[in-house]
């Protein structure tokens, strides 16, 4: 009776403790006896599960700000509509030129670079990286970017690797315009996936598939073989794994903190006053959400290089992990929630259910054996 | 989206608080509604068990595939209905009439020792052996006065006038879930976050 039955599914070291996170279901009185009513009474599991069909604060990570309307009255409604008109009619197109004339200049300076001098390798990285620097400069322009930048500016020293919090693919821009960072990325279709495959293979980018679960072990393979080569740009990793809306962080994934190097945490946070940059993937494209942006007065943010953070002796990568998102979330004002940004796309393991089912069992048995 | 109260009029949110009994104040109407809309991807007008699932606090829940039998495919008067034993002015007798239906598996108005095993089974989950379960409960239902064969009746316990006094005879035990859960003040209380 008081032996309890050890379950076959292997516990999943992988992952810090979310039982810290959330309410915990299993008996309050831990001296009293066991009563009938502590069996039967399951409200505390149902308000959980109620709770967590009224509000869930996986969900709240992904919500884009809903447009506020104005309090629309005689001059204001007028004058809204005159920065609209502005907007799309004067902005718009003067962005859309500049833009046009950036992608101009670096194309015909990156291809005669990229094949002339293909002998001179090192003359050739370097004039490489300006360039990228260059288009995402004008990326950033293009939007009316005021990025305010604090820290020392990354340097370019061996076995180091960057992460930073994730809101859209326009962190990778803002971030690259200062340094030309190798990132590590989801493969996208159309032309974003051209770009990926042509300019940033020359920075040495890696990339992934999401939905292929071998992948991983590649993965990890290909970061390690960067890190430790001697000439590759800085890598950017994006732990967080998906796009979150620059208010709370996810769990972040330990592949970047096992690779026994330097890990240098970059805070981003942007400032929603005139315009939302959150890209809700399952909502818009790229393209429009580049359009939103492209159409919005300014795109304010800020950047923080923090301090460079090494694996403490004896602690684990996932704790290291955890302790660096804690560094991030400090700087940049977010909050911290213990899900998996991946359950956006799949649903979550049972074994986070069955940690909840033996903590309730292991409380009922321990019970009985205090008769 | 725009703000969810431009969809919803001034007589649907009445209308919605009518059917809930008043339970719900018109500022959570609007934001459940919001919320409802939020899960129901594409406007279907109900939320697929799917969607509720895409919800990872909810779909690790034991209990999950129980409530889950309740709300799927309600419109969105339904699912106010159903949040209302949940909400903080709800009545004793409602949280348990939604207790009482989830351990009713196969709907017969009655809750046998079966049922009570099963649902016992969804919260211990592999932790426990079926034998345990059934010794566990075997001992506690006796040790309150009751056997295996008892069984719960949901109209018996709303005829009862005192809810505190328990009823039996010699030929049928009848527990009374009120009497059960001993607990005048049942805390089963959702809050809806308003912005």
């Amino acid at each position: 009776m008081s032996k309890l039955n050890k379950s076959s599914s292997e516990l999943d070291l992988d992952r810090p403790n979310i039982e810290d996170y959330l309410p915990s279901g299993s008996l309050q009185d831990s001296h009293a006896k066991l009563r009938l009513r502590d069996l039967l009474d399951i409200s505390p599991t149902l308000t959980e599960a109620a709770g967590a069909i009224v509000d869930d604060s996986f969900t709240r990570c992904f919500k884009s700000n809903p447009p506020e309307p104005w309090n629309w009255n005689v001059y204001l409604f007028p004058l809204w509509c005159l920065g609209v008109v502005v907007r799309y009619g004067v902005l718009f197109p003067l962005r859309a030129i500049v833009l046009t004339l950036g992608w101009i200049i670096f194309l015909s300076c990156y291809f005669p670079v990229h094949f002339l001098l293909k002998g001179h390798d090192k003359l050739r990285k370097r004039l490489e990286r300006g360039l990228v620097e260059l288009i995402c400069s004008f990326f950033v322009t293009s939007w009316t970017g005021v990025v305010k930048y604090h820290g020392p500016r990354p340097s370019m020293r061996p076995k180091q690797v960057f992460v930073a919090n994730h809101t859209s693919m326009i962190d990778f821009i803002i971030l690259e315009q200062m340094t030309a960072f190798a990132v590590i990325m989801q493969k996208h279709p159309g032309w974003v996936g051209l770009l990926q495959s042509t300019i940033l293979e020359s920075l040495g980018c890696i990339w992934f598939n999401r939905s292929e679960s071998k992948d991983r072990e590649i993965v990890a393979r290909k970061l390690r073989e960067h890190v430790n080569g001697a000439d590759t740009n800085p890598l950017l990793i994006f732990p967080e794994g998906t796009c979150v809306n620059n208010h709370y962080t996810v769990m972040f994934k330990k592949g970047a903190f096992e690779l026994g190097c330097t890990v240098c945490p970059i805070a981003i946070k942007y400032n929603k006053i005139f315009v939302d940059a959150f890209w809700n993937s399952r909502k818009q494209s790229f393209t429009t959400h580049l359009l939103q942006l492209m159409t919005s007065w300014a795109v304010v943010c800020d950047v923080w290089y923090l301090e460079p953070q090494n694996l403490k002796p004896g602690e684990t990568p996932i704790e290291f992990a955890e302790r660096v998102r804690d560094i991030i979330s400090v700087r940049a004002g977010l909050k911290k929630v213990p899900w998996d940004g991946y359950l956006k796309y799949a649903r979550p393991s049972p074994k986070l259910r069955e940690r909840k089912q033996q903590s309730f069992a292991e409380s009922v048995l321990r019970h009985l054996e205090q008769k | 989206m725009g703000s969810a109260s431009s969809v919803l009029t001034q007589y649907d949110i009445e209308e919605v608080e009518e059917h809930c009994d008043h339970l719900f104040t018109q500022q959570e109407i609007v934001c459940l509604y919001e919320r409802f809309c939020q899960l129901d991807k594409n406007a279907k007008g109900f939320i697929s068990a799917d969607e509720f699932l895409s919800v990872p606090e909810f779909a690790l829940n034991p209990l999950s595939h129980r409530l889950l039998k309740m709300v799927d495919g309600l419109n969105f008067k339904d699912f106010v209905a159903f949040l209302s034993a949940f909400s903080s002015k709800a009545t004793l007798p409602q949280k348990i009439e939604i207790i009482f239906k989830v351990y009713d598996t196969d709907c017969n108005g009655k809750v046998t020792f079966s049922d009570l095993i099963e649902v016992l089974h969804d919260l211990t989950g592999s932790f426990m052996s079926d034998k345990q379960r059934e010794e566990v409960l075997s001992q506690l239902l006796h040790e309150a006065g009751y056997t295996r064969e008892s069984s719960l009746l949901f109209d018996d316990f709303i005829k009862a006038r005192n809810l505190f006094s328990l009823q039996s005879s010699n030929d049928h035990k009848i527990l009374f879930l009120i009497q059960i859960l001993d607990n005048p003040s049942l805390k089963m209380e959702v809050e809806v976050p308003v912005d």
